[in-house]
Formats: C-alpha cells, structure tokens, sequence
C-alpha cells in the first residue's frame, strides 16, 4: 500500500537547511493497522503531509496504492488526495456552516458524484459510525467524539485507498477516545487500511504495529520491517 | 464540480453572512439604483420635451432676441451700434402676419409671480400673449374666453387660467368670473384653458395667461425677448423663416442678435441637450457602481482571509484549485447579480415614486434592465477575480494550520 525510500524532506530556516526527514523507509501493507508514533517535533507532521500527499519529498520513492507520487501539480495530487486517501484530523477539520451530511458529502461533490449517490453513500457511511439520526445537525451542535466520527465518516464516503488519521483522540477525553480507537479498529477488521499518527505510546500499542520516529528517522526494528514485506 | 452545486454552495455562503452580504451589495444595489433612476429621468426629460415641442405643432417658428441691457456695452456687437439700441415694437412684428406663408404671430413674455384667490396663494407662470397665441400653440379654452384683441389694447386687468392651477386654487375648475389676485393686484378669470398634461416647460395646465401688454408692465419688461410665429402649413415654414430671418436682419443688420428656430431644429437642440444630460447622470452613477466593486473585492479579500481554514480543509479533501477559484468567483458574482436585481426592484420603486413627485413619466427599457444586471455581474468577476484568485492559490498544508 505505502512503500517510502529514502524520503527526505528539507526546510530552509533563514541561511541553514534542516532535514526535517532524513531518509525515512516505510513499508505498509494493504489492510493494515499501523501507528506512526514519535515524541513532538520529530517531524511526524511532515511525514504525514508527505503521506497524505499534502506534500512532495524532496528525494526518495514514494508509492501509494502502486502510484509513484512524484513531481505532480498540486492539482494532480488533489485528485490524488481526493481518490486515494480519507483524512482525520486532530481538529476534526469540519466546515462550522454545513450539516454532518454536507460535510460528509464534500468530498464526493469534489469526485463529481451525483446529488442522489452522494445522499446514499453519505447516509451509508453516517450509518457506519452510528451518526446517522444526526446527520442534519451542524458540527457545532455535536459532542467531540460525535465530530470525530463525521470526520471519519467524511474520510470513508470517497472509498479511500488509506485512512491517514493525524492524533485522532488528541481533542477528546479518554473514553470518547476509546469509542474513536474502536470504531477505528472496526475499520480495520472491516479491510481499511489505517495510518495513526501519534505522539501517545498508549494509543500506539493499541494497533497492531507501530513505526517509531524520532529526529526525521525510522526507529523501527529492520528485521520487523523485513517481516511484513 | 458542478456548476449547480458551486452556485448552491455561494448561496450558503451569502445566506451564512446576511447582515455582511447585504451591506456589501448595497454598494451595487445604489449603484444600479442610481443608473436605472437617472437614466429614466433623462429619458423621462428628452420625452416629455420632445412631446411638448411636437405639441405645439410642426409650423410653429420660435423666435429668441438677445435682449441688451440699458447703459450696458452690447456684447454681441463689439464694434458698437451708432444707432442705439433697436427695440422691436409690437406693430413691427404685427407685420409679418400680411406674408402669405405666415399665419399668426405673437410676442411673448413669462416670468413668475405670486398668485392668490381667498386664502390659498401660489407661485404661477406668467405668459403674456396675444389672442393669436391660442392658435399658434393649439391650445384654447375649455370654459370662458380667451383673450381678445381689446384685452391686449386696453391692458384689460382678466387672465385665462390653467386647469391645475383652477383645481389648486378654487378646488373646482368652475372658476370663470371669479377674483384672482396677481402680485396684488385684482383680475378677473376670463376663461379656463384646455388641458394639456404636463410638459417638461412648466405645464401650461398650472400657468396664467395674460393679455401681453398688461404682461409686460406687471413683469417690467420693455422689450420683446421672444415671438412665436406660426406658418400657415408645414410647406410654408421654410418660406416663413426666410421671412422673419430677412425681417429682423433688416432690423438688427447682425445675426447674432436673434435667433430663428423652427421645430425640427427646436427638439435636435432640445435632443442634444437631454442625451448630454442622460450621458453625464449614466457616467455619475457608473461611478458609484464602480465603487460597489471595490467594496466586493475588499469584502471578498477579507473573507478569503477568515475562510483559510475552510479553503484548506476543501483542499485536503480534493478540491482543485479551479474549484476553489469558482467558488470564489460564483461567490462574488452572486453577491453582485443579487445586488443588481434589488437595485433593480429598488430602483423601479423609486421610479414609481419620482414619477408622481416630479410629474413626469419614468419608464424603463427592458434593454436597460439586462445591461444593469449585466454590467453589475461583470463587476462581480473583475473584483472577484483577485481574491478568487488568491483564494485557490493557497497551499493546503499552510491553511490548514492557519488558525
């Protein structure tokens, strides 16, 4: 699914140039269920722009779904973003003025789907996170872990190849977080396949697999790497 | 994307910020206002003024003399007049009635006096004429008399009175015989002149005509200023103003001390003049829709600044930046065309009101309507393309950390 070599990434702070990622490999397969976890300012952020083709690496392959992400225009990678990857965020980035369905429905209204596909699909993914009797409400009428789920349920509505989910239980108190890792686990069992970004140990060890970073370098074992190939 | 669904979404936006989209179209909205209004008014004025020219028939010949003022140095003839100053006398111009091409002939005189019947008193045009006036300008009387030549020799103190300004005055048009008092002094209503609606000269219906030599004194003007002349068809008036232009060179010896104007040329000068008019109220108020643009793009600056976030999540999740671009630019074309249509339907209340208040009938083309809504959605584009622009130009990772 996500095949990373050698991806390196450099900021320019005044005259100096920092690495931000200085040569990350990362193998994950189809399916997975997998925690990128670092301590902050290890550069995870950048890792996941990189991902979720938020942005380019400066040097490196990167292959997502069997797609080399390369010098696109950043027209070419929103078409990419919008097909291939479903986006959660920390913030749970829902636009305040539209309803749960509308948000939901965004990205499919940028794949051009018509008015009555989107009603379905919308309504099918709200029903899978068990938002579906809230769906005319707007975010600001929703608790916390019920914005979460809309945002997950956005991130599902395109059919993405990869969940890329950015601290997804950062804004949530704990047992709503655990509602969140559940239904994430859901997912999993259901097929998606999952990257969490995180900075918590104890949300990593609650996936099957964790890739550590620290200082723009993968601190994950080789020979577990090797495994899953 | 749809088209559909990007305009849907503009809607959502506008409707999102009501108070704020409106105070931004109002700019638009007097804008169209006021270019609807003022060019209604002008084409109002060239109407009703070609109207009351046509009136007044095709034979008419109007005649303007440069009238010079006592002691003073004769501007128009530099070289001074050994002569003095010619004064037409009213038998001089009585003459030209004996040509066969010319029917009737009559000075005229105007100003405004104070007019009062009882209680009730008013400010009315004054016209003095003589009796051959009613001919010359179809207009006769539809109770009474008109003046007639003994009034005209004996400074009769009687007056014809306009309609409007019977019903004003008395509250019926029933006024023949009665007392009018005109800057004091006493006439009697002699006869109560035909409608003739209201014309852009001051309506004939809301003025008082006196016999000219009476006119003359009660206005302290001595000389002749004005004559109109009628000819006896359509035929005759090019004859006609041969006439009068070779009666008064002989007079004068200089042209530039009077001028002969038959109809045709009366409304191209009355034409002229309006289309100037309307061209100058047009060019004001396209200013103020100009204005309304900038006041768009301002506005639409500042929300591209507080919807950064929104443009980055939209991008995070696929949007092009053509979408975004559109989005934008539907936004600002929305917001101008809806400022349009409210100008418009302000704009017709407005006319609707004016028409009433200035007496005047205010119509607008359909083509003016289209070119209204148009020109304010063009607006719309060329101020909503720099922030649209600015919008779609963004990078999602740094406006999905603006904050």
């Amino acid at each position: 699914m996500i095949v990373m070599q050698g991806i390196r990434k450099e900021y320019r702070m005044g005259e100096n140039t920092v690495a931000a990622l200085d040569g990350v490999d990362i193998h994950i397969k189809p399916h997975e269920f997998v925690s990128i976890i670092g301590p902050s300012g290890s550069c995870k952020s950048t890792l996941m722009n990189i991902i979720g083709c938020l942005d380019v690496a400066d040097e490196g392959t990167y292959l997502l779904d069997g797609q080399r992400i390369g010098d696109y225009t950043e027209d070419e990678l929103a078409i990419i973003r919008n097909r291939k990857i479903g986006f959660v965020f920390q913030q749970f980035n829902l636009l305040p003025k539209l309803t749960a369905q509308e948000n939901v429905e965004l990205p499919l209204i940028y794949q051009g789907m018509s008015a009555r596909k989107r009603h379905e699909r919308s309504e099918e993914v709200l029903e899978r996170v068990g938002l579906l009797e809230r769906m005319e409400h707007r975010p600001s009428e929703l608790s916390g872990g019920q914005q979460q789920r809309v945002a997950i349920a956005r991130a599902l509505a395109g059919h993405p190849s990869l969940i890329l989910a950015d601290e997804p239980t950062g804004n949530l108190d704990s047992r709503t977080g655990a509602e969140v890792m559940a239904l994430f686990h859901e997912l999993h069992q259901a097929g998606n396949t999952i990257v969490l970004i995180t900075h918590d140990a104890g949300i990593a060890a609650q996936t099957p697999r964790a890739i550590h970073i620290h200082d723009g370098r993968v601190l994950e074992p080789a020979d577990r790497n090797e495994v899953i190939i | 994307m749809h088209l559909k669904q990007t305009i849907a979404m503009a809607f959502k936006a506008i409707s999102a910020n009501k108070i704020r989209s409106f105070l931004t179209m109002l700019g638009v909205i007097i804008g169209v206002m006021s270019v609807i209004v003022l060019i209604a008014i002008g084409q109002g004025t060239t109407a009703s003024v070609t109207e009351s020219i046509s009136s007044m028939g095709t034979n008419l010949l109007t005649v303007t003399i440069q009238t010079r003022r006592i002691g003073g140095r004769d501007p128009w003839n530099s070289a001074g007049n050994s002569k003095g100053t010619v004064i037409l006398e009213l038998d001089d111009i009585l003459e030209l009635e004996n040509d066969d091409s010319i029917a009737h002939v009559s000075p005229v005189v105007t100003g405004s006096l104070t007019v009062k019947a009882g209680s009730t008193n008013t400010t009315a045009s004054i016209i003095g004429v003589l009796p051959a006036y009613a001919q010359i300008i179809n207009q006769g009387v539809q109770s009474g008399r008109y003046i007639i030549d003994a009034d005209v020799d004996n400074r009769s103190a009687i007056c014809v009175i306009g309609s409007d300004l019977a019903e004003e005055l008395f509250g019926t048009t029933n006024v023949v015989d009665n007392t009018l008092h005109i800057d004091g002094r006493a006439f009697r209503i002699a006869g109560v002149l035909e409608s003739k609606g209201t014309t852009s000269s001051g309506s004939s219906d809301s003025s008082v005509i006196l016999p000219f030599t009476l006119a003359q004194r009660m206005l302290d003007s001595t000389t002749i200023s004005s004559i109109y002349i009628s000819a006896v068809d359509s035929a005759s008036v090019d004859q006609a103003q041969t006439v009068v232009e070779n009666f008064l060179y002989k007079k004068y010896q200089n042209e530039s001390n009077y001028s002969v104007m038959n109809q045709t040329q009366m409304l191209e000068a009355a034409n002229e003049t309006s289309s100037t008019l309307s061209l100058m109220l047009g060019g004001i108020a396209g200013i103020s829709l100009l204005v309304g643009g900038i006041g768009i793009m301002n506005i639409m600056l500042v929300s591209v600044t507080e919807r950064t976030r929104e443009i980055g999540i939209r991008k995070a999740i696929g949007a092009k930046r053509r979408d975004i671009l559109l989005q934008f630019l539907i936004e600002s074309v929305v917001i101008s065309g809806l400022g349009g249509l409210l100008g418009l339907g302000f704009g017709l209340a407005l006319m609707h009101v004016l028409e009433s208040y200035l007496g005047m009938t205010l119509s607008m083309s359909a083509g003016v309507a289209y070119l209204a809504i148009g020109f304010s959605m063009t607006i719309g584009v060329i101020f909503g393309l720099y922030p649209a622009n600015k919008a779609s130009k963004l990078r999602p990772i740094e406006a999905l950390h603006y904050s």
